[in-house]
């Protein structure tokens, strides 16, 4: 079960969570996957292990994609279709400069109908849009500490229904 | 027949010349390792960049190896996919241009086939079929091969191929790109044993691999108190054990069920000695024989992509004289039709 350590308040303040195990991360991401819709911007925060991807393999897992959810480090972008949306899983780190977002043509997925997940945002700053919400996974212990924050009221939406979601009593079996 | 193959997927550009007849004429590779150790990995742009700079005179210097002119091509093979789709278009719009002029066919090949049948251009090449075990910075398959354009993909990485955890870890413990060699390197210097680090998915079933926890494990020793980077040597030792046994089992696996006793290794993670070591000692007991390309063939080259064009054509395949540039950066091998 996910230890809420604090929600999310109408000041902005951050939901933030302890996740003990890799599943728990997972599980965020099912539960995140739930309360998406088109045309979110997601920020993945965080070092090299600290779980982005596997927040998302869990978001896609909870949408019913049953592919495997590769790490998107060498090809830069993995699109998905899933049940109701198009999800876009980008990973910037390998870029030098941020005007590779641009020559590669990568802002075209942003601003229509897909939702987009982004792990190392900061390499191809100041091009992105802003985010609705910011995901930030740092290592705490053996399990890792996850604060995510809303930019815009869209994120605001989204993070009151994820927040919900994980206050409500699990449905009976 | 004699075919000029250009890969350009990623950060090698790399031409050839393969005769038919005579074998391998010709073979440049321009890696941009250099050029990209500065941004520590691959940069797509620079990449791309680069591969047009260097094209033109690695065809020159191929044809010149080769004691070959131009008109003397029977036709252009190149990689069409997988990979980054700027630097793919590089070698996508070289080829299909110099075919035109030529008025030879253009074939667009598969990286990974290029990759699994490079051993067939050694000196001791394995017969069909054979299980491939293909790893590299992007991939992680085994397959079994039947013949030419026969694929069947019998397992792969759920997520980080075994290239990148190599890569990624190495980052972790501070050391420079491209990291996977450096790591072995520094694992030749320590002793494995002493950090307990998983073996993804070993008894998972299947012939699927698993490599992002692997790197997760590393992150929380370096992490925790205590951690001393004297120790760095032991814990790179004991990080390429746990890949090294996970793809000697799943390997080992894959030939058993498939009921094969040839193993081909390709792509840059067959060269790690490491690998090499236990998969011949592993093979070696049951009686079963593992073939590598030539250790210049086990990175990405122009001379697989030559082959493989002249295997499909020998096997009937037209290609295209239409000049129509074809790539496609997400690519399944599986995909991938009979010539």
């Amino acid at each position: 079960m996910i230890d809420r350590i604090h929600p999310a308040d109408d000041n902005g303040s951050p939901l933030c969570m302890h996740l003990a195990t890799e599943a728990e991360t997972a599980a965020l991401g099912a539960a995140l996957g739930n309360a998406l819709h088109a045309g979110l911007v997601i920020y993945l925060l965080g070092d090299l292990g600290a779980g982005k991807t596997t927040l998302v393999r869990g978001l896609l897992r909870g949408l019913g994609h049953r592919g495997s959810v590769k790490s998107p480090t060498y090809t830069l972008i993995e699109p998905y279709v899933v049940s109701r949306l198009n999800l876009y899983h980008f990973d910037f780190y390998r870029f030098n400069s941020p005007d590779e977002f641009l020559d590669a043509g990568l802002d075209e997925y942003f601003g229509g109908q897909g939702a987009c997940m982004v792990e190392w945002p900061g390499k191809a700053a100041p091009h992105l849009p802003p985010p609705d919400l910011e995901v930030a996974l740092s290592l705490a212990g053996t399990g890792r500490q996850v604060e995510l924050k809303a930019g815009t009221e869209a994120g605001r939406r989204c993070l009151t229904e994820l927040s919900n979601a994980l206050r409500a009593p699990p449905a009976p079996a | 027949m004699k075919v000029l193959g250009i890969e350009s997927s990623c950060d090698e550009t790399g031409v050839a010349l393969y005769d038919s007849a005579r074998g391998l004429l010709g073979h440049r590779v321009h890696s941009q390792i250099d050029l990209h150790a500065a941004y520590g990995g691959v940069v797509p742009e620079l990449a791309s960049r680069d591969h047009i700079r260097r094209l033109p005179l690695l065809v020159r210097e191929t044809l010149a190896e080769a004691g070959c002119a131009l008109s003397e091509i029977d036709a252009l093979a190149y990689t069409a996919g997988p990979g980054l789709a700027g630097a793919l278009l590089v070698g996508a719009g070289a080829a299909e241009a110099l075919a035109l002029a030529l008025d030879v066919p253009a074939l667009p090949i598969h990286h990974l086939e290029g990759h699994l049948l490079s051993p067939l251009l050694a000196a001791d090449a394995p017969d069909f079929p054979f299980v491939a075990l293909l790893v590299s910075g992007g991939h992680t398959q085994l397959m079994r091969v039947t013949g030419v354009g026969e694929y069947e993909l019998l397992g792969e990485s759920l997520d980080d191929a075994a290239g990148e955890a190599f890569d990624k870890t190495a980052k972790l413990l501070g050391l420079g790109y491209p990291g996977g060699p450096q790591l072995a390197a520094l694992a030749a210097t320590g002793s494995a044993g002493r950090f307990r680090l998983p073996r993804p998915m070993l008894n998972s079933g299947d012939l699927d691999f698993s490599f992002s926890g692997l790197k997760t494990a590393v992150l929380n020793v370096v992490s925790a108190p205590g951690w001393q980077a004297a120790d760095a040597a032991d814990l790179a030792a004991d990080f390429q054990q746990a890949v090294v046994e996970v793809l000697v089992r799943k390997a080992l696996a894959a030939l058993r069920s498939t009921g094969l006793q040839r193993l081909v290794v390709a792509g840059g993670v067959g060269a790690n000695r490491e690998l090499r070591a236990q998969l011949d000692r592993a093979a070696a007991r049951r009686g079963w024989r593992v073939y590598y390309p030539e250790a210049e063939l086990c990175t990405d080259n122009g001379a697989m992509i030559a082959f493989a064009g002249a295997l499909r054509l020998a096997a009937g395949a037209g290609g295209s004289r239409e000049g129509r540039i074809a790539i496609r950066p997400r690519w399944p091998l599986a995909e991938l039709m009979r010539p």
